[in-house]
């Protein structure tokens, strides 16, 4: 099971390019994150919580999918951490499960209505499912 | 001056008028927007893990197709795609390798194809002060306010647009074309973005705060270059409500040459 | 062939814990040249160096090698035993066995193996060695403080009180420097005029000191002991020995659009004006970008208004030439322009303000007569957040800022904090912090009464977003302890910007060749050891010039840096370092490649006849100042004809260095 841990810390690390160890822990990230109420784990508890081992508590929690991908975090950073990447590879691992995806293709085709741009149709498609 | 052009799949369908807008502007600033050939959807985000790699494919191609070396884009999500996708290109080799191997090009990509906004290509191949030669029908006395978003903005680094905590070329376009830009400090921050489609409670304080912000510091229309960004600032405002539209609108609006 | 003895040290268990030393001195035994090879614990002990000195006389040694530390280190150590046991000083070489070898080797056999390599170098290049005299140069006694900040005044006041003339070399109209813009200090609260103004009339009224203000260093040549600087004084259109500061002409002056340097821009100041009452020279000044005279030809008041007849149009710039034993630069900080964070709405908010710009608005003598009111609408805010550690701290790579933390922000923030709840007990006053930071004596208590006894709110965590709502500042950061984002809607906030060297510190640095490190801050002899002394002889460090620092520790600094300049001056000569370049005349063919790379401005050429086997002409050839000449070897290395070669460290023994590697 610590493998498994460890196997997914660093797939999840190896794919986002952050480096946990950069962070002082000052949260920047979540000062600036438009989601932040929408989130059970805000961005800097992402960095610390892979940190620390537990991965599987983010992979298990809706705040992967309350990202909005505003890259406000990576930009503010002072320490060049870039908290919404690994939320992003957090993500990633979850719905690259099998039948993990959050919402499958037809879900998300009957959100189209005539003014729903194919953008954000698109965007759905590949940040909920795999 | 011929430029190759991507409308991106928004542009073909929900935000046809902004495309629509574009060519006729760029006709009248004599410049030709050349489609390129057989382009596919960029993916609308850009993903973010460095293993992605087929979800890149389709900037790559359309980067490849570049056959003038300026590739134009007119949609934030499309020219932050595929501006971030160059990027990757020219410094990641493990990317580079892998997309090449995959897609067996005939000539791989060589790493020069230049991804321009079309922003961009005003600010820095005409210059605004042709611009505002060029405008027939200045906008006088009215108070427009840039919707920059993120995409286009962010990471500063790789985009190279504009100043991220305080970009002006919006500001400096509405005034090229008569108007009065209007600063406001959340024009540079998040829309609610693709969340709307199962958060719109998300969106609709994200552009609540936005549309909020505008007005009080004397918006009376908004400009963005985003359809996503569009469609939330329209469909989720709430309390606050602002006419939006596609910068090119407001440019073929000047340049004389929106009707027809 | 050479006597040479070597001598390997254990440096307790930092050498012989990586390097079998027994097997370094046996092996030294067999290498030619040497007739004597011992170990011992400590090498620079009092035993260590007799055990050197009784080998000397013993074996009539010619040369020694001491297997140890780095040169820096006990280079001189040695050479004194070797001189004292009769021994030329540069015969000695140092094999460092310990930084390049022990500390970063862990495998023994390893370290071992390189320990004999680096002793055998050595000896090698011993074998070259010519003994050599030092010279002497005579020293002028007077030092050049560039700045006139506390750092400066105090090292200048230091400096005089020893009986040395000194020179303060002030940019700015008036010296006093940032600490006369603070208004309190920290942890006392005294007033910052009321302990730095009787400074400045001390420093002006002393007859050692020669305060030059509105002038910049222009030129500096020349070595320790004997500098030679060129200054250039400013036009200030205003005869200084004429103007009594009766501020008549400010009044009178006409064109008001002037930026209040001294109030960080928050006000206007007249044309011509002195920066503020206490001003030293308290004499005005007249600036040329502002003055309606001498842009348009037109006006003239403040001549017809001057009784002492000290104005004059038609001043010119001033070129001052002066020798120096000693250079001391006291350059100190600026704090940086936040715009380009402007997540937090520097640049587009008038009630954004910087901790300096609110130490302007909380002085009795500042734009608001040190009544706290709001630049927007001069109105009393009620609501007032600080964020500490902006553009501190950021990984360079982000490009957000310094990497170094500012040291003074956390105590200034809680001074600030403090000082607003007790004079306004109305308002309220939140602090974004990341860590607070208060190594300095009584400074956490000083931070816990801002906490426990004025109720300053403070919150672990940054912000992340400052807008404009209405007349309020909708401050947006994170509460790392509450787990919460919150929103404040503040009528005031405060930046606790980073400071960064003045910006005329890169090219002074350059100027007198003292190093600097990547931020521009002034590098150290010795982090630990030499912390006032730059590496360019004769070149002295006081105040933030060398780095983050408050009062007391400038203050502090400044004295040390006045003692190492007062140990200078009081030598008559100083002793050169003998190895210095010199040029082979039968070699060099006049190209002047030598001359263009050396730093120090060390080589000039000369007509002269040159005699060697059948030659007899006159030649231009480089010649070295050996006073001048710092020993770095950039002309040998560039010379293409071989010519230039380096007493000490002579081409011929770097190859037999090169050579005994690759044995």
């Amino acid at each position: 099971m610590e493998n498994h841990v460890q196997m997914l810390t660093e797939t999840a690390l190896r794919i986002s390019g952050v480096n946990p160890q950069k962070c002082m822990k000052c949260g920047k990230c979540s000062g600036t994150c438009p989601s932040y109420d929408a989130m059970e784990y805000h961005p800097h508890q992402f960095v610390a919580m892979v940190e620390k081992g537990q991965i599987e508590k983010l992979m298990e929690s809706d705040s992967i999918y309350m990202c909005l991908s505003c890259m406000a975090c990576v930009e503010r950073c002072p320490r060049g951490v870039e908290p919404g990447k690994l939320v992003e590879a957090v993500r990633l691992m979850k719905i690259r499960q099998q039948d993990q995806n959050r919402k499958n293709g037809n879900d998300i085709a009957a959100f189209a209505d005539e003014n729903v741009p194919q953008q954000l149709l698109m965007a759905a498609m590949r940040k909920y499912r795999k | 001056m011929i430029y190759s052009y991507y409308p991106g799949c928004t542009l073909k369908d929900r935000a046809k008028e902004m495309d629509k807008y574009a060519r006729a502007s760029a006709a009248a600033l004599g410049i030709e927007l050349r489609e390129i050939p057989e382009w596919q959807c960029c993916g609308a985000v850009y993903p973010q893990a460095s293993d992605e790699i087929a979800s890149r494919l389709s900037a790559v191609r359309a980067l490849m197709n570049t056959e003038e070396g300026k590739l134009v884009t007119m949609c934030s999500a499309c020219h932050h795609v595929i501006k971030r996708t160059n990027y990757d290109w020219n410094r990641d080799a493990d990317f580079r390798m892998k997309a090449t191997n995959y897609m067996k090009p005939e000539v791989p990509y060589d790493g020069s194809t230049q991804v321009l906004h079309f922003l961009e290509v005003i600010r820095d191949e005409i210059g605004f002060e042709e611009l505002k030669k060029k405008v027939v029908n200045p906008l006088t006395g009215r108070k427009i306010g840039a919707f920059y978003g993120c995409m286009v903005l962010r990471p500063g680094k790789e985009l190279a647009f504009d100043d991220p905590e305080n970009p002006q070329i919006i500001e400096d376009f509405i005034r090229a074309l008569g108007a009065e830009p209007v600063k406001y400090p959340y024009r540079n921050e998040c829309c609610g973005a693709y969340v709307a489609l199962e958060n719109k409670n998300c969106a609709e304080t994200q552009v609540d705060r936005a549309l909020n912000s505008a007005i009080a510091n004397g918006c009376e229309e908004l400009i963005t270059a985003c359809p996503l960004c569009m469609y939330n600032l329209v469909e989720n405002a709430t309390r606050h409500k602002l006419p939006v539209r596609y910068f090119t609108e407001l440019l073929a609006e000047a340049l004389g040459v929106k009707e027809g | 062939m050479q006597k040479i003895g070597v001598f390997v040290c254990w440096c307790g268990s930092n050498i012989a814990g990586t390097v079998d030393v027994e097997a370094v001195s046996e092996a030294m035994k067999s290498v030619p040249g040497v007739v004597y090879s011992a170990n011992y614990q400590y090498m620079c002990s009092a035993a260590g160096q007799k055990l050197i000195a009784d080998a000397i006389h013993e074996h009539h040694l010619d040369g020694i090698v001491v297997a140890s530390c780095s040169p820096r280190m006990h280079e001189n150590t040695f050479r004194k035993t070797a001189e004292a046991a009769g021994l030329n000083p540069y015969m000695v070489e140092i094999a460092n066995i310990r930084e390049q070898c022990s500390w970063i080797h862990k495998d023994k056999e390893e370290g071992t193996a390189k320990a004999i390599v680096l002793a055998r170098t050595a000896v090698a290049k011993l074998l070259h060695n010519k003994p050599l005299q030092a010279g002497t140069s005579a020293v002028t006694k007077r030092a050049l403080v560039i700045g006139g900040g506390i750092a400066g005044i105090q090292t200048a006041l230091d400096v005089a009180d020893a009986g040395y003339e000194v020179d303060i070399v002030e940019q700015r109209p008036t010296i006093g420097g940032r600490m006369a813009q603070l208004d309190k200090t920290f942890p006392t609260l005294d007033c910052s005029a009321c302990i730095l103004t009787p400074k400045m009339v001390e420093a002006s009224q002393n007859e050692k000191i020669n305060i030059i203000s509105y002038a910049k260093v222009e030129k500096v040549d020349g070595f320790v002991g004997n500098f030679k600087a060129t200054i250039r004084k400013k036009a200030r259109f205003v005869d200084e020995t004429k103007c009594t500061g009766c501020s008549l002409c400010m009044s009178k002056c006409p064109s008001k659009k002037g930026k209040d340097e001294f109030n960080m821009e928050m006000n206007n100041r007249p044309a011509i004006y002195i920066p503020f009452a206490q001003a030293i020279p308290n004499v005005a000044v007249i600036d040329p970008e502002q003055c309606l005279k001498l842009k348009t030809g037109k006006c003239g008041l403040c001549e017809k208004v001057c009784t002492a007849g000290a104005i004059n149009y038609k001043q010119q710039d001033e070129l001052i030439e002066r020798e120096y034993g000693a250079i001391v630069v006291a350059t100190g900080f600026k704090p940086i322009d936040p715009s380009p964070l402007n997540e937090y709405g520097y640049a587009d908010n008038a009630d954004v303000i910087t901790s300096l710009e609110l130490e302007r608005l909380m002085n009795a003598a500042g734009p608001t007569k040190g009544t706290l009111l709001r630049p927007s609408d001069l109105q009393h805010p009620h609501e007032i957040v600080f964020i500490q550690c902006v553009g501190s701290r950021c990984d360079e790579n982000t490009k957000r800022g310094k990497p170094y933390c500012s040291k003074i922000c956390c105590m200034y923030t809680a001074k600030h904090a403090m000082l607003i709840r007790d004079k306004y007990p109305d308002t309220k006053v939140h602090v974004f912090y990341i860590d607070v930071r208060t190594p300095g004596k009584n400074f956490d208590e000083f931070y816990r009464r801002a906490v426990e006894q004025y109720g300053v709110d403070y919150i672990k965590g940054m912000v992340g977003k400052v807008a404009k709502e209405g007349d309020k500042l909708m401050v947006r950061g994170s509460d790392l302890i509450n787990n919460q984002q919150v929103e404040i809607a503040a009528d005031l906030v405060v930046l606790a910007t980073a400071i960064e060297p003045d910006p005329t510190a890169r090219s002074i640095g350059t100027m007198l060749t003292a190093s600097m490190d990547t931020n521009d801050f002034f590098t150290e002899a010795h982090a630990k050891l030499r912390p006032v002394e730059s590496p360019t002889a004769g070149i002295f460090l006081s105040g933030v010039a060398q780095g983050p620092k408050d009062v007391p520790e400038t203050v502090a600094q400044a004295s040390a840096a006045a003692a190492k300049v007062i140990g200078l001056l009081a030598k008559d000569h100083l002793v050169t370092n003998p190895c210095v370049a010199y040029s082979n005349e039968l070699l060099c063919n006049g190209c002047s490649q030598c001359e263009k790379v050396c730093p120090y401005g060390a080589i000039t050429y000369i007509e002269k006849e040159v005699r060697g086997p059948g030659v007899r002409e006159v030649r231009r050839i480089a010649q070295v100042n050996p006073a001048v000449c710092q020993g770095c070897g950039a002309c040998t290395v560039t010379c293409p004809s071989g010519a230039m070669d380096l007493k000490g460290f002579a081409n011929k023994q770097i190859m037999a260095e090169v050579d005994a590697i690759c044995l």
